[in-house]
């Protein structure tokens, strides 16, 4: 293949990756910004999605795209909702003390992931993509799906943007973010503004596991490389810096795409890994994070 | 010298012995109503062990247990769901049919989550802790490698129904051996000259990174360098990989033919990006492994592209006109209908073309015991023995797959494969290899190792 469509392809599945990681790791660093709390069961709340995904795919008749706008708007609920007991029952007894709550949700990481093994059982299981549409390019054929994927996430970020800068709630997130006890003061319900943030990530994780689904399968261990990959996109851009979050995904995503093209996907893996270190170093902050 | 802690009870390493001196009766009532943590850990183990210990007594006696290493979990469990089946058939079968040697016959499975680490500890628990007499059953051949040395260090006989090369190699020891299904680099050579002969000479290999996949990749270089051909590139893939468009562009123009072997839960995801990316552009002709489609349906939306495409098969899933006289009463035993499904859910696909080699082993280990005198543990080196001496196997029922002939010497069984077409959705079988077109040098003699 020719360099410039061998570019292109790389381009649109870098394109792919980063839309998918931008939102899961939008909800990790809304959930650290606000609350402080490093959630490793971030992954978790991914797989549910995709597996929510399946699940009402297989109980909605029709056709496959009334199943899937049905499982977009019910798994990311879904998945709020648990996201929210999880906060009440364990987080919120925790004080939200960071290194209880790091173990804590390690220890909801596993409970997640093995009910999810006994439930919807060891196999992966497709879901079928709401249309059938095919790009053909004179050097290749493209999954049209892929590019919606891409749109759809721009979509939910602009929104998730427009939501914490335009709204009074995102308003009050932000406010908590900046300073807890002084929030307090002004009578914002601390604990309440911390279970619908704890929530809201979960629910953007659970949605780029139903957007993920057609192209990928539902299975029950698909949480871990999206954790990893979330956790070095949030530590570039900077924990709790939402701009900073969508501009690292975008680097990993695209340079992955084009270095595991041009290259091998383990070297791409490498240099992330590799930039992390080199941030954490030159900058503990991140590249946009405030400093502490 | 005892000490007593702040709230007047023993320390728990002291609590012991008759010899408790000035120690007053209400404090060893005390310990004994509130035993310590570690007190209670303690003797908790010792009724474990007790509770084991007969274990290994009552193999001695009544049923001959069967260790079965089982993929339950991990990215093998589809295989390990039917390896569960076609086991559990054949243990009826031969229950039904008076056990091994008029004893019954037991199966304990026991999951590794496809984790070689894992696989060895289940080794080791089937037999130390659950007594079994022989161990089986595992698939993924990393978790083979992970696992046979620990059956050689146990000398534990250690059937896997794998198909890797690792056995016939000699890579592995005098207790690990593969006496139900043919190991791949005897299929690649049967088939290569069908695949150069008919769809082309210029071939590149998708294969995933590991043990498995290099035999591929090395058997199948030298098997079309034989006919004339040549492998154009080598792309191999990491097994735990669930996104595959990336490596496609590595194919080179002038490709002939795509030869593909995957594994895992995102082999549906590798067959859809294929045919995404060819799209309905000029594309080589395809051969696979039905490994990249084992458990999945070919019927599968996305997968249309696949039509006319030629695949690997060790046992034809859908149902051949000709089929053997022993198919449809292994098909109605396991649960599989015609067309390589669940009786019960046509959308369950069995990975067909492996999960044979599980019945096979169990009827291999039913005439081994039995021309062994099989009695117990101790026999276990006698039961090697037998086992090494097996070779022709005509085809019954016992071998539904067909006739094998197993080799003593490097612990490896060898059969007839077949090549099925994608026709209208649909796998249909066109054409069937011989028993020597896939025969090689040995290169190990396991007899002469010691046990």
């Amino acid at each position: 293949m020719a360099f410039g469509p061998f570019l292109l392809l790389a381009l649109m599945e870098g394109l792919v990756t980063s839309a998918t990681l931008a939102l899961a790791a939008a909800g990790l660093s809304l959930v650290f910004g606000v609350m402080r709390v490093v959630n490793v069961a971030h992954g978790e709340f991914y797989m549910l999605g995709a597996v929510l995904a399946w699940a009402v795919a297989a109980l909605v008749p029709g056709p496959p795209a009334l199943a899937f706008l049905a499982a977009l708007v019910v798994a990311p609920l879904l998945v709020g909702a648990l996201a929210a007991a999880a906060d009440g029952l364990i987080l919120k007894r925790l004080n939200y003390d960071p290194e209880a709550t790091i173990v804590a949700t390690i220890g909801l990481l596993y409970m997640i992931q093995q009910a999810t093994l006994s439930l919807y059982g060891p196999n992966a299981n497709p879901v079928q993509a709401p249309f059938d549409w095919r790009i053909q390019l004179p050097w290749f054929g493209y999954s049209g799906y892929k590019l919606f994927v891409i749109l759809a996430a721009g979509l939910v970020l602009l929104a998730l943007w427009a939501f914490m800068t335009r709204t009074k709630a995102g308003l009050i997130m932000r406010a908590t973010q900046v300073d807890r006890t002084t929030a307090r003061a002004f009578g914002i319900n601390v604990d309440r503004v911390y279970m619908g943030t704890f929530a809201l990530g979960a629910g953007l994780a659970a949605l780029a596991g139903v957007l993920i689904v057609p192209i990928q399968q539902a299975h029950y261990l698909m949480g871990g490389d999206p954790l990893l990959l979330s956790f070095i996109v949030v530590i570039i851009g900077g924990l709790g810096s939402l701009r900073g979050t969508l501009i690292a995904a975008l680097v990993i995503g695209l340079s992955d795409g084009v270095i595991s093209m041009f290259f091998t996907p383990t070297l791409a893996k490498i240099l992330a890994t590799l930039l992390v270190a080199m941030v954490l170093v030159f900058r503990p902050h991140g590249l946009f994070g405030a400093k502490a | 010298m005892k000490k007593l802690d702040s709230s007047g009870a023993l320390t728990p390493h002291d609590n012991q012995g008759p010899t408790r001196g000035r120690n007053s009766g209400e404090s060893d009532m005390t310990s004994l109503l509130h035993p310590t943590r570690r007190g209670l850990l303690l003797a908790g183990g010792a009724g474990l062990l007790t509770a084991a210990l007969p274990g290994h007594v009552a193999a001695q006696g009544a049923p001959i247990k069967i260790g079965f290493q089982l993929h339950r979990t991990g990215i093998g469990a589809a295989y390990g769901r039917w390896y569960e089946r076609t086991a559990q058939a054949a243990l009826k079968a031969i229950n039904d049919g008076g056990g091994i040697a008029g004893r019954p016959v037991e199966l304990l499975f026991e999951d590794d989550a496809t984790d070689p680490k894992r696989g060895a500890e289940v080794v080791d628990k089937l037999t130390q802790s659950d007594g079994c007499d022989v161990v089986m059953g595992t698939l993924f051949s990393h978790v083979v490698m992970g696992s046979a040395p620990r059956a050689g260090e146990l000398k534990v006989p250690y059937l896997v129904c794998s198909e890797g090369y690792h056995v016939a190699s000699g890579a592995l020891n005098r207790w690990t051996l593969q006496p139900g299904i043919t190991d791949v680099r005897s299929q690649i050579q049967a088939m290569a000259p069908w695949v150069s002969a008919n769809l082309g000479k210029k071939v590149a290999m998708v294969f995933p990174d590991y043990a498995f996949g290099y035999d591929h990749r090395d058997f199948f270089t030298a098997a079309i360098a034989a006919q004339g051909g040549e492998v154009v590139a080598q792309i191999a893939i990491p097994p735990t990989e669930t996104t595959f468009t990336r490596y496609f562009p590595q194919i080179p123009a002038g490709t002939e033919v795509i030869y593909h072997v995957m594994v895992g839960p995102a082999v549906l995801t590798f067959v859809k990006e294929l045919g995404e990316f060819y799209g309905s552009g000029a594309k080589p002709q395809l051969f696979g492994f039905i490994d990249s489609l084992e458990a999945v349906d070919t019927a599968t939306p996305g997968l249309e592209f696949l039509e006319g495409s030629h695949f690997w098969e060790a046992h034809p899933r859908v149902k051949p006109a000709d089929a053997g006289e022993h198919e449809a009463a292994y098909r109605a035993a396991v649960g599989v209908d015609d067309n390589g499904a669940s009786v019960s859910d046509p959308a369950d696909v069995a990975t067909y073309s492996h999960m044979f080699s599980t019945w096979e082993t169990l009827f291999f280990l039913k005439q081994a015991m039995e021309a062994a005198g099989y009695t117990g543990p101790a026999d276990r080196q006698k039961l090697v023995e037998a086992m090494e001496a097996i070779g022709d196997m005509p085809y019954g029922i016992e071998r539904p797959q067909g006739a094998k002939v197993f080799n003593g010497k490097t612990h490896q069984v060898f059969g007839t494969q077949n090549i099925s077409q994608i026709q209208g959705g649909k796998l249909v079988r066109v054409h069937q290899t011989s028993m020597a077109d896939g025969a090689y040098d040995d290169a190990v003699d396991y007899t002469t190792m010691a046990f």
